[in-house]
């Protein structure tokens, strides 16, 4: 594209508006059509460029459909086991004081098996950075129920959509851990439109800021998708997020501290 | 120089670990190795080191598997419940080719067993333990000294081979006080780390991963793990031999076991009968040769140890056929006692059941 240089005093150069974060690797995402994954990869190596940190900064991945990560990022980074990123950021961050860490985690990662480490490294202020993924399904294993999976869901291991009665209600993890005194910031977002994509880059920053500030713990809840495993086509994804996911999970700052 | 002084295990388990330069600890409460934890919240950020008391013993592994991401030394201690817990964790630690240190204060088992001295935990600690191919390298401490060196020399041999390091301690070295030279310096080597992730300043990227979807790559790093692990066996063998010399019969033992057993030895000489005492320190590698080379000069072995028949395996592999291995057993915090295991010699001696213990219980209920 071509825009004036101003500062050439209204001479015309070739100037690069839009271009691949320096931290978002040349390799391409293993991810499915329409999903929201790259998008979010994306935004958090925009954010690690824009606050100059790839030269400090150790990510942690999660098992899950995002396992790769590694692969998609050219920082530092370390594969954890299913849930435990908070616990491996945590010894990280512990060690390195001066370097910055975040944990890439999805729904049952995060809010199932890793429940434990999610609370307590929340509880105890560690000063880590999160970026959850809920799209409230087990996208890499098959569609199976998570613990964010709304009521009446149809997944693969609740074909009759989920039932309370057998299978007790989603959780709401902003909420959760908007009751304890440990994190610095708590928000959840929705990439679905362009306002959305704006605000969830903010969200990413200012909660990577907060632990650049020492403020502790800090956690962006992405409201994600997966039109594989929902069965939809990527924009019937975004516009279900949009319209029913956001009814029973609302976006906003929970905690600004 | 060195500070004659007497320490509990558990506080030698620390001593040691800090003196080496472990500058990192997560640990979870659990009897009967909880002095550790203790210890290591004021002595570790006192050595500039951090403490970090975790929500389980699964988040403590973790905890040391991203510490030990950093290059830093850095080690957890639990108890066979809790080092259940952390398999997983361990599994990862070997694949990720970390190096680590976890040590066991053995108590009774299975299940949550009870607080009292055990040594069945074994098999998870030299035979891989969680899922994979892997091995731990493993130390057994037979004294409140040991404690302290073994644990420090866990530390070299975790970074030489890039491996987790197991000290397989129990109930009464954890909770024993005896007299120890604590030296003032230790030797010790910390190389280079390049593959660490401390943040790509002035180099590429690293990534530390224990996944490898292609069967092809992971086939050879598990050819890569066999190699390293044949190394150990080569390199790392230890052990220690009591009177063996003239023995006709040598009692096979690690830690506390292999103190009573010592304690035999000395009794049965003063009746006359020639026994001799091998322990083992290195678990894996095991002592194999040296132990085969007994079994080539014809000498009995009776194996005693605190579970109904563990080590003896080894034993058993080492020696293949070409002597007796005998066996004595007790469990669930029964610790045999010298005259017991004297019995058992005696009858091993006069040429009686070589194993009065699990099998001779197998035979009667085959036999009925």
């Amino acid at each position: 594209m071509l825009l004036p240089d101003q500062e050439r005093g209204g001479v015309t150069m070739t100037q690069k508006v839009f271009e691949r974060p320096r931290a978002l690797s040349e390799n391409t995402f293993s991810y499915c059509a329409g999903c929201l994954h790259g998008v979010v990869h994306r935004l958090i190596a925009e954010v690690i460029d824009e606050l100059d940190l790839m030269e400090r900064t150790v990510g942690i991945c999660p098992v899950g459909c995002s396992v790769f990560m590694y692969d998609y990022m050219e920082c530092d980074m370390i594969e954890a086991s299913h849930g435990r990123a908070p616990a491996v950021a945590t010894g990280v961050k512990r060690i390195l004081p001066g370097s910055f860490v975040f944990a890439y985690q999805g729904d049952g990662d995060l809010a199932a098996i890793g429940t434990a480490e999610t609370i307590h490294s929340a509880a105890r202020g560690e000063n880590i950075s999160v970026v959850f993924i809920n799209n409230g399904t087990y996208g890499m294993t098959g569609g199976q129920m998570a613990p964010t999976t709304l009521v009446g869901a149809k997944t693969t291991t609740c074909p009759e959509g989920r039932d309370p009665a057998i299978a007790g209600y989603p959780i709401k993890v902003c909420e959760l851990l908007s009751s304890l005194d440990g994190p610095s910031y708590i928000a959840r977002v929705a990439p679905v439109s362009a306002g959305g994509l704006a605000k969830t880059k903010a969200a990413i920053k200012k909660a990577f800021q907060k632990q650049l500030d020492g403020k502790g713990f800090s956690l962006v809840e992405v409201l994600s998708n997966c039109p594989t495993q929902w069965n939809m086509s990527p924009i019937d994804s975004l516009k279900w997020i949009e319209e029913t996911a956001t009814k029973h999970y609302p976006l906003g700052e929970f905690v600004d501290r | 120089m060195a500070t004659k002084t007497l320490m509990k295990g558990n506080e030698a388990i620390v001593k040691g670990a800090i003196a080496a330069g472990c500058r990192g600890f997560f640990g979870y409460p659990i009897t009967p190795q909880n002095e550790i934890p203790e210890y290591m919240s004021s002595l570790m950020p006192k050595a500039g080191g951090v403490f970090v008391q975790a929500e389980s013993e699964v988040a403590s592994i973790n905890m040391v598997y991203g510490a030990a991401c950093t290059g830093t030394r850095v080690m957890t201690t639990s108890s066979s419940p809790g080092i259940s817990l952390m398999q997983e964790g361990i599994s990862y630690i070997a694949g990720a080719e970390l190096p680590a240190v976890i040590v066991n204060v053995q108590r009774g088992g299975p299940g949550l067993g009870n607080i009292a001295v055990g040594q069945a935990d074994y098999f998870q600690a030299v035979k891989g333990g969680g899922h994979g191919d892997y091995k731990l390298l493993t130390l057994a401490p037979w004294s409140v000294s040991e404690c302290y060196h073994l644990t420090a020399l866990a530390f070299d041999l975790a970074d030489k081979y890039r491996n987790p390091v197991m000290v397989l301690a129990d109930a009464i070295l954890g909770q024993m006080i005896e007299t120890i030279e604590v030296p003032d310096k230790i030797e010790t080597y910390i190389p280079p780390k390049p593959w660490a992730t401390t943040g790509r300043k002035n180099r590429d990227k690293n990534i530390i991963n224990s996944l490898w979807i292609v069967p092809q790559v992971l086939e050879e790093l598990n050819l890569k793990l066999q190699a390293k692990y044949a190394l150990m066996i080569e390199h790392e063998v230890r052990y220690d031999e009591y009177k063996v010399e003239d023995a006709d019969l040598v009692l096979v033992a690690y830690g506390t076991t292999s103190r009573l057993c010592k304690t035999v030895v000395d009794m049965a000489r003063k009746e006359g009968l020639n026994v001799g005492l091998f322990r083992p320190i290195s678990l894996f590698p095991f002592p194999s040769i040296p132990l085969e080379g007994l079994a080539e000069r014809g000498k009995k072995l009776l194996v005693v140890e605190m579970s109904h028949g563990q080590m003896v395996e080894d034993v058993r592999l080492s020696v293949n056929g070409k002597t007796s291995v005998g066996f004595y057993g007790r469990s669930g915090g029964m610790v045999p006692t010298p005259s017991e295991i004297l019995n058992q010699v005696r009858d091993t001696l006069n040429g009686g059941s070589s194993c009065s213990c699990c099998c001779r219980t197998r035979s009667e209920e085959v036999s009925r």
